[in-house]
């Protein structure tokens, strides 16, 4: 039997009943089975949920019933977007054990397009990392070496994605936790729009900055797992109205392109670098009408980040105190003494780190030298878009200063980790949609090209991807650590 | 920029953050670079620019006030450390250590 890699072609063969969704499942679940110990991709694998469901679909498509246009795709799911019945533990020790009573919007969506949720998807504890390094279960290892990180927040959705356990899977950004990863995997990872996806359901971070988004094997599956999740939620008091995405994407208009100048001379790189000009030649060759831009407040991105990011995380994370869900400690003398025990032994030292830095930021004597000066600074990286946009459609950047790094190998040095993401954080700073695609090699290891769009035209971005890769072919390696 | 490791117990006070005196030490030091990495931000020319609290021009809808279920009680209760009776169990709250 020849079981799709690709979503769209799985979902064709089973609502035609050409496959059976419960088939579709059982490959895919024996593939995870045989390579998770070496990738640590998936936290939990719900193999009996997800033949359930798969049984149900088959039984739908018998009955002449549609089941959607995710009819029997197995999906993973990142584990800070809640799942009624199965286990979501934000990578943390915090959440070790927490059922959630209710699920995500995005859940709830994917359930009704007939898709097959196939288990949870290790990741950063609560989504704060650049390598998934700091997850309670463990690091997750890059398919392509598995000596190097698979980026991160969102380690195990890229690296589930890019070893084909999974054909879909769902990720977080908050400052590039989507599209990083996405680049260091050779996979497609998009940030939609802020607002375009609802928050209801994920597990706070950064609020302002969080959306959550797909990643998969290319830019039209991509598209399809936006269609599906996007749109509307009354349970999310940011979620845009007619925010719904139409798949195919059917974009006929002429598409300019601005180059971001500044982040390219940036780059030092010579692998990254000799990618970003093959990408910039494939434009020019193309007839894409190209102009340079600059963004100058740029080079704040990652600082602007940091305080925003640390303070509004401060607040979100106040809620973990050991009492309405959640770790909390066994020996204790009084309130506070639980309040601090629980923390302490329930939270990793990276999540620890940025509640701190939050906790000082937002208080008495440091808020509006801090806090405040970074959302003026926003304002100012905003404004560096909205006029850029006034002459071009797209734009295109790099989207990691550098392949993935070997795991170990910046766990010393957070700031430098942390600059990984100064391409990324931009996007999360305005609400615009942003992607990484596929854009060439150095050596066994991806590297991506990321392409922003002004906030509500996520479909410029996915049209250019789709006629990007189309050049370069990148998105059909299979990585080498997973060569049958 | 120099923080000093009082001032580092008491962050890590309001944050509920019960830190050892070693990890009180190396917090002081990852504090200090980030602050003096973020400490840029003091190059940009910020004057008479409008913080931005939010990226997308919405106003808060309001819903209409209709009683309607949603969730379970006992289901969501099943979550807790501790619980009796339908109600969370706390350690005691009165009296114990000012903060």
């Amino acid at each position: 039997m020849n079981i799709p890699a690709l979503a769209r072609e799985i979902a064709d063969q089973v609502r035609s009943g050409i496959l059976k969704a419960s088939d579709v499942t059982e490959y895919y679940l024996d593939k995870t089975e045989k390579l998770n110990p070496a990738i640590n991709a998936f936290i939990t694998i719900d193999r009996e949920g997800a033949l359930d469901r798969a049984r149900e679909i088959d039984s739908m498509v018998e009955r002449g019933e549609d089941p959607g246009p995710l009819a029997g795709v197995p999906v993973g799911i990142k584990d800070n977007i809640a799942t009624h019945a199965l286990r979501t533990t934000c990578g943390s020790r915090m959440l070790e054990d927490w059922v959630p009573p209710y699920d995500a919007h995005v859940v709830r969506r994917l359930r009704q397009s007939g898709a097959v949720i196939m288990g949870k998807l290790n990741m950063d504890e609560f989504a704060m990392g650049g390598s998934g390094e700091t997850s309670f279960f463990g690091p997750t290892r890059n398919p392509h070496s598995l000596e190097h990180v698979p980026g991160g927040s969102s380690s195990g959705s890229a690296a589930a994605v890019a070893a084909g356990m999974v054909p879909l899977a769902l990720g977080t950004d908050t400052g590039g936790s989507i599209r990083q990863p996405a680049a260091y995997t050779g996979i497609t990872g998009m940030k939609p729009t802020y607002g375009r996806v609802s928050r209801f359901g994920l597990v706070a971070f950064a609020s302002s900055l969080d959306q959550i988004g797909p990643m998969a094997l290319d830019a039209q599956d991509a598209a399809l797992l936006l269609s599906v999740i996007a749109g509307h939620d009354d349970y999310d008091s940011t979620s845009i109205r007619d925010s719904a995405l139409i798949y195919p994407i059917d974009i006929k208009e002429k598409l300019r392109i601005g180059i971001a100048r500044n982040m390219l001379d940036s780059i030092e790189h010579s692998g990254v670098r000799a990618s970003m000009d093959r990408a910039i030649s494939f434009f020019e060759e193309h007839d894409y009408e190209i102009h340079d831009i600059t963004l100058p407040h740029s080079e704040y991105g990652v600082a602007v980040y940091h305080i925003l990011a640390t303070s509004e995380a401060s607040s979100n994370l106040a809620r973990y105190d050991g009492i309405k869900y959640g770790h909390r400690a066994k020996d204790f003398s009084d309130l506070q003494d639980m309040y601090l025990r629980t923390r302490d032994e329930g939270f990793g030292m990276e999540v620890k780190r940025r509640i701190m830095l939050g906790t000082y930021a937002l208080s008495a004597g440091y808020y509006d030298a801090y806090y405040t000066r970074a959302q003026k600074v926003r304002t100012l990286i905003r404004q560096d878009f909205a006029q850029a946009f006034e002459k071009v459609d797209v734009i295109i950047a790099p989207m990691t200063p550098t392949p993935a790094f070997r795991l170990g190998e910046l766990a010393d040095d957070p700031i430098s980790m942390y600059l990984m993401d100064s391409f990324a954080v931009q996007a999360n700073m305005a609400g615009l949609p942003a992607l990484s695609v596929p854009a060439g090699y150095d050596g066994s290891l991806p590297v991506g090209l990321q392409i922003l769009a002004p906030q509500m035209k996520d479909e410029y971005a996915l049209r250019v991807a789709m006629d990007f890769q189309e050049a370069g072919q990148w998105h059909h390696r299979v990585p080498v650590e997973v060569l049958p | 920029m120099a923080i000093s490791k009082d001032e580092v117990r008491k962050v890590a006070r309001l944050a509920r953050l019960g830190l050892t005196e070693d990890e009180l030490e190396s917090m002081a030091g990852h504090m200090e670079s980030i602050l003096e990495f973020v400490a840029k931000l003091s190059e940009a020319d910020t004057e008479g620019v409008e913080p931005t609290a939010h990226v997308l021009d919405l106003t808060a809808e309001l819903r209409p006030d209709e009683p309607h279920l949603d969730g379970n009680a006992t289901e969501i209760m099943k979550s807790a450390p501790d619980a009796g009776f339908g109600f969370f169990k706390v350690p005691k709250v009165i009296g114990g250590e000012e903060i």
